[in-house]
């Protein structure tokens, strides 16, 4: 059971100052002309005041755009491997929404189990997580369609609900929250115990996600792919901004006689992701990109890993280019008989 | 010793550089760090991630035997930027290697059966694992057929083994090269692999069939192993799809639900037919 106390928000400058000279970098939502960034910060003050969601998730905190996997040395005919600067920092991300803490179990999923992903493991072991619940939804979030909700704690080290003006609840749930509210104990009073689903916004559930799962592989071949796809240009937006795509490419890149082995994020949208070099390519057009993107996080993923690659968070819609939404997508697959 | 990160990989001295054809080389490989050679092992079938450091990654198979220890072979196409620049390597220059990755050729439930391998081209390599493995271990094993093929004499690999193989007793082996792909010294079959695999007829019982090659010999061959009685979960063969991780982590080698990297590569024709079309 998550002990759960009162903080007020004017206490979070004190508890802020007391993270930083614990050691640990914050991150926090900062606003940046109207888009909703995690930028490092010293105080709340700078903290973006109101917002549904941040345009980016922090998923690039624990699986940056690009990073070093390895670093190395050629010297004539000798290669030496030198110690890589990919090293972690200890880093609080405040300001999580709940749907975005849950993809954490998406990453967990796919980089821990099977082989332990040792460069994922030191950041995920490294980072604390204070979620912040959604009091405003809007018409592309879906988190209670697949096992969220807007005050859903999973993922989350601690997670913030603001009561009122100057009050939070704060639910604190694992050692490392527990951590942090033991820097500064004086900040986290008695009376949580109250209902916070009020103060939280209300999504509609609109589709029934096991159903989904069960009727994926059965309409693999239906032309619904191509007539959803049509407009898909295969910019790859939709994987950049998703808190729970974790796939990535593998690139090398040298200065003299030094270099370093890069791995940075890819995304099934590209035609070059299975492109083999004899030129033939399994996904050879875009309805079977995105055909792959659907089946992956909704039938392969909860199949092999019994997680759901999509925690609803609805950027990929809010931001695609040409207007695809997943939603309807979803919406229309399910009625395919 | 500090644990090795899972992407490291091993450095690996080119102890021997053989041209197999224009494009086509096997390097035999060996640890650099000789406690790391010690401890490593595989089984037939597995896979790596074979690298040039500045160039990038490239994924073959193994293409040496489990039962020969100490060193590694790769043979491998000049294809792309990874292997043009591993081709322009030379005997005593270090590349990188991780593995060994994927599932394997079931080699022990195969004991008392017969083997037969049907094969073309550049597909041999990860064949060649197997048969080495099966002659090291010959008693396990009753008949071991080889069907090889190539577009010509000059595209066939490993011809050294090739005319090794042919003089064993214990081994029968088939070479064919395409209509037109002959010399006036070539002694083997001129034509398909199919149509070559036919005509020899191997017996079905008690084997197991071994297939890797080219789409299209896949296509024309699976058919008449049928017809030699062959069952679907009695043919194996070997999936190959764009990877990069290796490890089931950089999500772009499935077909349907399974990575061929961490599932396969090695697949039964039975559950070939259950996936979905996506290699
Ligand atoms: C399980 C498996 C075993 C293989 N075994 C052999 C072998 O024994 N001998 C051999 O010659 N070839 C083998 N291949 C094919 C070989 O991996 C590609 O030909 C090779 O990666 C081309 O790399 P490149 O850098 O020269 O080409 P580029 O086009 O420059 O490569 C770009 C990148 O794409 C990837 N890539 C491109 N095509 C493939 C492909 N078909 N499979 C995997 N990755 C690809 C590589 O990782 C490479 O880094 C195997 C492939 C797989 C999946
Ligand atoms: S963002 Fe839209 S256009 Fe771009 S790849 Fe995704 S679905 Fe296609
Ligand atoms: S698929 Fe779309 S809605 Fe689902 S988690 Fe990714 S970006 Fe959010
Ligand atoms: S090669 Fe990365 S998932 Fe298979």
């Amino acid at each position: 059971m998550a002990d759960k106390k009162i903080i007020r928000k004017s206490s979070l400058g004190e508890l802020f100052k007391k993270i930083r000279s614990d050691g640990k970098r914050i991150l926090a939502p900062v606003d940046r002309g109207g888009k909703i960034l995690f930028e490092y910060v010293d105080s709340p003050g700078s903290i973006a005041p109101d917002y549904i969601q941040t345009t980016l998730s922090a998923k690039d905190t624990l699986l940056p755009r690009c990073e070093e996997m390895l670093r190395f040395r050629t010297e004539q005919k000798s290669v030496y491997l030198e110690e890589s600067l990919n090293r972690p920092e200890p880093t609080l991300i405040f300001g999580v929404r709940p749907c975005d803490a849950r993809s954490i179990a998406v990453l967990n999923a796919v980089y821990l189990i099977n082989y332990t992903d040792d460069i994922y493991r030191q950041k995920i072991d490294t980072t604390t997580i204070v979620g912040v619940s959604c009091a405003k939804c809007d018409e592309y979030c879906f988190c209670t369609s697949v096992g969220g909700s807007p005050g859903d704690t999973a993922g989350s080290d601690m997670l913030l609900t603001q009561m009122d003006n100057d009050i939070y609840l704060a639910e604190i749930l694992t050692d490392k929250g527990k951590a942090i509210a033991a820097l500064a104990p004086e900040l986290f009073a008695e009376g949580g115990d109250v209902d916070k689903n009020k103060h939280c916004a209300d999504v509609p559930v609109r589709f029934d996600v096991k159903d989904l799962s069960k009727r994926l592989p059965g309409v693999f071949e239906d032309p619904v792919w191509i007539a959803q796809s049509l407009r898909c240009i295969g910019c790859g937006t939709c994987s950049y901004v998703c808190p729970a795509c974790t796939c990535f490419d593998i690139q090398d890149e040298t200065d003299g006689n030094r270099g370093v082995r890069l791995r940075c994020w890819d995304s099934c949208g590209f035609a070059q992701f299975t492109l083999h070099t004899s030129g033939h390519n399994p996904r050879e057009v875009q309805s079977q990109r995105w055909r792959q993107r659907i089946m992956h996080k909704f039938s392969y993923q909860p199949d092999q890993l019994d997680v759901i690659g999509c925690v609803g968070c609805g950027r990929c819609s809010r931001t695609c280019p040409v207007d695809m939404n997943i939603l309807q997508h979803i919406t229309d697959i399910l009625e395919v008989h | 010793m500090e644990e090795k990160s899972l992407y490291q990989p091993y450095l690996m001295r080119i102890a021997a550089n053989i041209d197999e054809t224009p494009d086509v080389k096997t390097f035999r490989l060996e640890f650099v760090k000789e406690d790391e050679g010690k401890s490593f092992s595989f089984k037939a079938g597995q896979f790596g991630e074979y690298s040039v450091f500045g160039e990038g990654e490239s994924t073959f198979c193994i293409a040496s035997s489990p039962t020969r220890s100490g060193y590694i072979e790769c043979t491998f196409r000049k294809m792309g930027r990874v292997t043009k620049s591993l081709a322009s390597r030379e005997v005593g220059d270090i590349i990188g290697f991780r593995g060994p990755y994927g599932n394997i050729f079931p080699l022990d439930d195969w004991k008392g059966k017969s083997l037969l391998f049907v094969t073309g081209g550049i597909a041999l390599p990860p064949l060649r694992c197997v048969i080495w493995n099966a002659l090291d271990l010959r008693n396990n094993f009753k008949d071991i057929t080889v069907v090889y093929g190539a577009r010509t004499v000059r595209d066939l690999v490993y011809k050294h083994e090739l005319e090794e193989w042919g003089k064993r007793g214990d081994v029968k082996l088939i070479t064919t090269v395409d209509p037109g792909g002959e010399t006036v010294e070539w002694k083997g079959e001129v034509g398909f692999v199919p149509t070559v695999l036919e005509k020899a007829s191997p017996s079905s019982a008690d084997t197991v069939a071994l297939l890797c090659g080219p789409p299209i010999m896949i296509k024309l061959t699976l058919p008449i192993l049928t017809k030699l009685g062959f069952s679907q979960d009695k043919i194996f063969t070997t999936l190959e799809n764009r990877m990069k991780c290796g490890i089931g982590k950089c999500g772009r080698c499935n077909v349907g639900k399974y990575f061929v990297c961490k599932d396969g590569p090695v697949f039964t024709f039975a559950q070939v037919s259950q996936l979905p079309p996506e290699y």
